[in-house]
This record gives C-alpha cells, structure tokens and sequence, in this order.
C-alpha cells in the first residue's frame, strides 16, 4: 500500500482536531498549551504534505514560520503561567475569571 | 497739592490693608489711632487742596492716574471741584470724628481691629465715590461702598438678624444698582463715553429730552436704593444692626447721602428732562412724610433716628429735584453734622445703658450724663430747625426754594412742612424719652457718662451742628452766603431754583419756625403726662392707623410676602425640583438605562477561556462554510 500525500493530510487533521479538543476541553492552562502545540503541528505538517504534493517550497518556507513564531509564543504564554501559578498555586484556567461580566 | 491729590484716597486705603493684615496683633487702641489718623490727614490734605477755592480762585482739576477702560472713557481720573471737595472735607472731618469715637465704643470688642479696617475701608470707597471723574469710576466706588455697608452692617455676624441686615441692604442696594447700570449704559450709548467732561458738558447736543428722562429715571432708581428713598428705602432701618459708629458714618452721614451728590453731581441731565426732575423731588417730599410718620411710634433708639434719616434725605432729594442743588447739598452738609452727632449720642446712651436701646427702659439720663445730653440738645435743637442752629438754615432754604418753584412745587412745599412739624414731635419724643422724665431703668442698669474719647467727637460735631449753618444764610453782610458762592463754579452751567422775592422768605421761616415750636411743645406736654411709660409691647396695644404706623405700615410684610416670599418658593422649586428631580434625574435616568442595556450584554463575558474559544471556532467554521459555498457558487 503507497503512502499518498492523502495519509498525511488526514493525520494532519486528526492530529488537529485532538488538539481542538484538549483545548476546549481540558482545564489545566499547561494541557491547554500542549494542545495549541498539536494544533500548530498539525497545521506545519499539512503544509510540508501539500508543498510536497504540488512540488512547491513555500509550504516548508511557511513552516519555519510557523515554527519560529509558535517558539515565540511558547516563551511568552510559559512566563504568564508561571507568574499566574506563584500567585494562585493552580494552573486550572477556570480560577482565572476575574474578567467576568 | 491738586495733582497728589489721590493721597487723599490713598491714606485710608493704605490704613485698611494695614490694619487687614496687622489689625488683629496690634494692643487695642493702636489701630484705632492708626485708622484715625490716616482719616484725619486725609482732611487736612483736603482742606489744604482746597484752600484756592475757599478763596475763590481756584477751577475744577482733572487728575489722570492710570488708564483703565480708555475706550469707554472710563479711567482712573479724579475731578477735583468745589462739589468734590465739600463731599470730601465732608467725609473725612466727620469720618475722622467717628473714628476717634468708635476708639470707645468699641473698647473691648475681639474684633477692634477688624472693625477699623472696615471703617477705613469704607472711607476709602467713598472717597473713590465723590472724587471720581466718570461714570466708571463712581460705579466702583458705589459698589465699594455697598460692599463695606454690608460687612459692616453684619459685622456681629453671630447675631442672625445683623447677618440677615447685611443680606437685605446689599440685596435692595444691588435692585437700586441694575437701574443705575442700565442707566450708564443708555449714556454710554448715547455719549459714546462714560467721563463727565463730555456728558455733562451739554448734554443736549446728545440726546432729546425723553433720553434724557430715560437716562434719570433709572439714575434715580439707583440713588433711590443708596440713599433709602420710595421704593427702596426699607433695608436703612434693619441695618441699625451694625455698631452704632457704622449707622452714624455710613447710613446717617456719608454713604446715604451718595444719591444725593450723583444727582447733583449729573444736575445738567436732569436739567434736560422737566419730568425726572419733578420725580426726584416727589420721591423725595413724600419719601420725608412717610419716614417720619414711622419714626413718630419707633421704641427702638436708633430705628427712630433711622427713620429721620431717611425723612431728611427726602428733604435732600426734594432740593436737588426743585434744581436747588446748593441748598440739598448744604442740607447734605449739615444734616452730615447733626444726624451723625444724634447718632453718636444715641451709641453713648446704649453703651452707658449697657446696650440697651429700647427707650421705654431709659428716661431721666440728663443728670448721668451732662456732656451727652448737652451735645444731643444741640443736635435736637439742629434737626427740629430752630435758629440759628444749621439745620433751620440748610432745611428752610429747601422749603424756601420749592415754594418759590411753585405749581406741583407747592404742594410739595405743604408736604415739607408736615415733616417739619412731625420732625419736631418724633424729635421731642426721642429726647424726652431718653434724657427726660423719670428713669424707667431696668434694675442693675447703672448708667455712666462716657469717657472723654467719645464725648469728644460729639462736643466736636456739635459745634459744627451748632454753627455750620451760617455758612449759608440768606442775609448778606458778615454771612453771605459762602457755601453758595463756594460751590458755585460747579454748577455755572445749571440753572438754579430762586427764593421768592420780597418778604415772603421771612413768613416762609416763620411758618416752619413755628411747625417746629408747635411740634416740640406738643411731644413735650404729650409725653410730660405720660410719666408712667407704658412698657408692654406698644405695638400689642395700639388699634387703628397707629397700629399700621407703628409696624412701618406693614411695607416689610408685604415685601415679604409679596416679592420675597415667592423668590424664595421659586428657589425652593429649582432646587428641590428642578435640579434634584429633573436634571439629576434625567441624568440618573441615561445612566441607568446603560447600565440596563449593559446588564443584559452581561453573561457573554463568562470568564472562560474555552467559551471563548468555542465562539473562536464556531466562528472560523462558519467563514469557512461561507468561503467553500461561495467559491463552490
């Protein structure tokens, strides 16, 4: 059986929709944050099938992006959670509500 | 001399900032000296700066400061001229007086030094007042003048009805003021500036004779309100409230009499205008009876003195509305002398009978008080019109003169000659009741002559209320007439109202010699067998006509309830009403209608972050559907 760039796509979205799930899901911030990490993956390696597919660079050109940016983010979101956990000793997203209308 | 002449404003003026910042730290008498002098060297200042016109020779003088309001002809200017010049040498010689006596009178008091820093004040003012050389000016020193009458008038601000006497001058003054103010700006208009030289020059080359009576008429209403006449006289008696010194400068001698000099002072307007001037002397005749019927049935002893004032200025108007303005200021002049001694007087009998002031407890004080009661006796003599003391000359010359005028004049000539009759019988009154006749004192009243610094003033005022009156006599020899030939440089232009001719002067002065004999001996034979002054509150007793006398024919009721009474139910609406229910409350209203609106909006912000995310991602599907189905169209 040929692995076809069709496999890829659709372990992309599989891989995209658990990490919808976990976010949406899950309480815990640092979960939450692992979910966001599967959905950017899932993203890249949809981008690195179809680049390969259709015989294009720029899908791998938008990964680093992707990656670099995602990179980025991890250190600022981390820095929130870690001041936020010496402040309340949880890292349920639930406690933090104190925006609520 | 002339061109430093602002020295003499400056004197007092410097003395009441003084004494605002010092006044208080400085051993009692210190600042009554201080005050005291700086008046005192005012008039002499005055008295030198007028020597060429005591000698004839000298001409009005204009005196430029400072620019103020250049376009409107309103600059800080000083006219220097035989009118300003007695109005100043008036105001600072008797001021000068009542300083020294309020040294006494005010022994004790925890605010001595305040109370001489409003007295300066005030002297300052109405120097500004009398020396001003345009509209402008003169309206500055005529609110100053307002203002210290009010701080002073309540200047025992703890008592509420001095509080409340204050707020009533300083009320009808400011009703007065809006006719004045209106006036000045119809001669704004009218002259295209506000300085004297140009608007009473020849006022005719300006406006017609109705303008003319327009500009009057409201001048008028504003010297109604300064000086205590019909319509605008009843704040005058309430603020006897204030220190007695404050009744005797400001609302007997200086102050009240400013109507009186701007009338004169604007003689070529009201010249113009037959009609305006015909007003003023009306006002001013029935202004005169109807005090002086009020002042027959007073108890209290300055609101009958209160009452005369107000009756003598009335005189004062009637001349100066006849066109015998040298005769209404010569009144001014004297009754300066006369009603300010009265006053003192009255503050020395309330200070010796331990502030009390209703003549029912007093009586028989001749013996205690040899100085006091000699000094009033002139005063008594002076204001009744008996020759040769000053107010028969200054006072019949007005009755001379409105006769002379003739036609409505006469009328008001009858109407004078009433007043001279009730003078006479409210006078008599007084001093019987207060010097005269048993002592009604309540017990432990021990009264005392006052002590030197205050019986001086009066011993001082009544010299002058004794013998200023021949500065202006009828007869010619050793008395011409000075004031008149002093005064005349002034009033070149104006044409002045003219005695009777032949002998008819002389049963003129005879009549009203003998309305007042006939007045004084029947108050004296009244009150002679009415030993046993009935102390119960007379107004209880009386029916009839008395009873409306008594209570000043109820005008303070009426005020009340007719002007007063709705003001206050109007500003009891708009605050209670209009502002906290309908303005608040409408803004209450938009604001609570947001916070409704808001309210409902609410609950979308739960806090979660994943609802928020399920809003996120329901909403990128859904752009994705709408992207696939339009690419699919």
């Amino acid at each position: 059986m040929e692995v076809t760039a069709g496999w890829y796509l659709a372990l992309g979205a599989v891989l995209f929709v658990i990490g919808a799930g976990g976010m949406l899901l899950r309480r815990n911030a640092l979960v939450m944050f692992m979910s966001i990490e599967l959905m950017l993956n899932a993203v890249n390696l949809t981008f690195v099938a179809i680049g390969r597919h259709v015989g294009d660079l720029n899908g791998q050109v938008a990964v680093f992006f992707v990656m670099v940016v995602a990179a980025a983010e991890v250190v600022v979101g981390l820095a929130i959670m870690i001041s936020v956990f010496r402040r309340r000793a949880s890292a349920s997203v639930d406690d933090l509500a104190v925006l609520k209308g | 001399m002339v061109d430093y002449i602002w020295i003499v404003i400056a004197l007092p003026l410097a003395g009441a900032v003084f004494l605002h910042f010092f006044g208080s730290r400085l051993r009692e008498p210190i600042a009554g000296v201080i005050a005291t002098s700086t008046v005192g060297l005012s008039f002499f200042y005055a008295l030198i700066a007028a020597a060429d016109f005591f000698s004839g020779t000298g001409e009005a003088e204009t005196v430029h400061l400072f620019d103020w309001i250049p376009t409107l002809g309103a600059n800080a200017e000083l006219l220097w001229d035989p009118l300003s010049a007695v109005m100043t040498l008036t105001v600072t010689g008797v001021g000068a007086l009542i300083h020294l006596y309020s040294i006494g009178y005010m022994h004790g008091d925890p605010r001595f030094g305040r109370f001489f820093t409003g007295l300066n004040f005030f002297t300052a003012s109405m120097l500004i007042l009398v020396l001003a050389d345009n509209f402008g000016a003169l309206f500055v020193g005529w609110e100053l003048v307002g203002l210290s009458s009010y701080l002073l008038i309540s200047f025992w601000f703890q008592k509420p009805s001095a509080a409340a006497a204050g707020k009533k001058a300083f009320i009808v003054n400011r009703i007065g003021d809006v006719g004045f103010l209106i006036g000045l700006m119809l001669i704004l208009a009218n002259f295209n500036t506000l300085t004297y030289g140009t608007v009473l020059a020849d006022p005719a080359r300006f406006v017609t004779a109705g303008t003319a009576t327009a500009i009057t008429l409201l001048l008028l209403l504003g010297a109604a309100g300064k000086s205590a006449q019909i319509p605008l006289y009843f704040w005058l008696p309430d603020a006897m409230e204030g220190p007695t010194p404050v009744s005797a400068l400001i609302h007997a001698a200086t102050m009240v009499t400013a109507g009186v000099y701007m009338v004169a002072r604007t003689a070529s307007l009201f010249e113009l205008s037959g009609f305006a001037a015909a007003t003023v002397a009306t006002v001013g005749a029935f202004t005169a009876l109807f005090a002086a019927t009020i002042a027959l049935m007073q108890r209290d002893i300055k609101r009958v003195l209160a009452f005369s004032t107000i009756s003598q200025l009335g005189y004062m108007f009637l001349a100066v509305g006849t066109g015998a303005y040298v005769a209404g200021i010569f009144h001014l002049f004297t009754h300066a002398f006369f009603k300010a001694l009265l006053f003192l007087g009255s503050g020395s009998v309330i200070h010796a009978m331990g502030d009390e002031q209703d003549m029912a407890k007093m009586g028989g004080l001749a013996k205690v008080m040899p100085v006091t009661h000699l000094t009033m006796v002139i005063g008594w003599l002076a204001i009744i019109g008996i020759p040769p003391l000053a107010g028969f000359w200054s006072k019949d010359e007005i009755l001379a003169l409105a006769f002379g005028a003739g036609g409505w004049f006469t009328f008001l000539w009858v109407l004078g000659i009433i007043t001279a009759l009730l003078t006479a019988v409210y006078m008599t009154r007084w001093m019987y009741l207060t010097f005269w006749g048993e002592a009604r004192w309540d017990d432990g009243v021990d009264p005392h002559e006052s002590p030197a610094v205050m019986t001086l003033p009066l011993v001082g005022l009544a010299v002058g209320s004794a013998a200023f009156g021949l500065l202006n006599t009828p007869f010619h020899g050793p008395f011409k007439p000075a004031f008149e030939h002093f005064l005349e440089p002034s009033f070149e232009a104006i044409e002045m109202a003219h005695l009777p001719s032949g002998s008819t002067p002389w049963f003129l002065a005879l009549i009203s010699i003998a309305a007042a004999a006939g007045g004084a001996l029947f108050a004296y034979r009244r009150y002679q067998g009415a030993e046993a002054f009935d102390t119960a509150p007379v107004a209880a007793k009386r029916t009839g006509v008395w009873r409306w006398v008594t209570n000043g024919y109820y005008v303070d009721d009426i005020i009340g309830n007719l002007l007063v009474l709705p003001g206050k139910l109007v500003a009891a609406w708009t605050a209670f009403v209009l502002d906290t229910e309908i303005i608040d409350g409408s803004v209450r209203a938009i604001g609570g209608g947001v916070r409704r609106i808001s309210g409902w909006l609410r609950p979308v912000q739960t806090g979660f972050v994943r609802n928020y995310a399920v809003v996120t991602f329901a909403g990128v599907v859904g752009l994705l559907v709408w992207f696939v189905s339009q690419g699919a169209g």
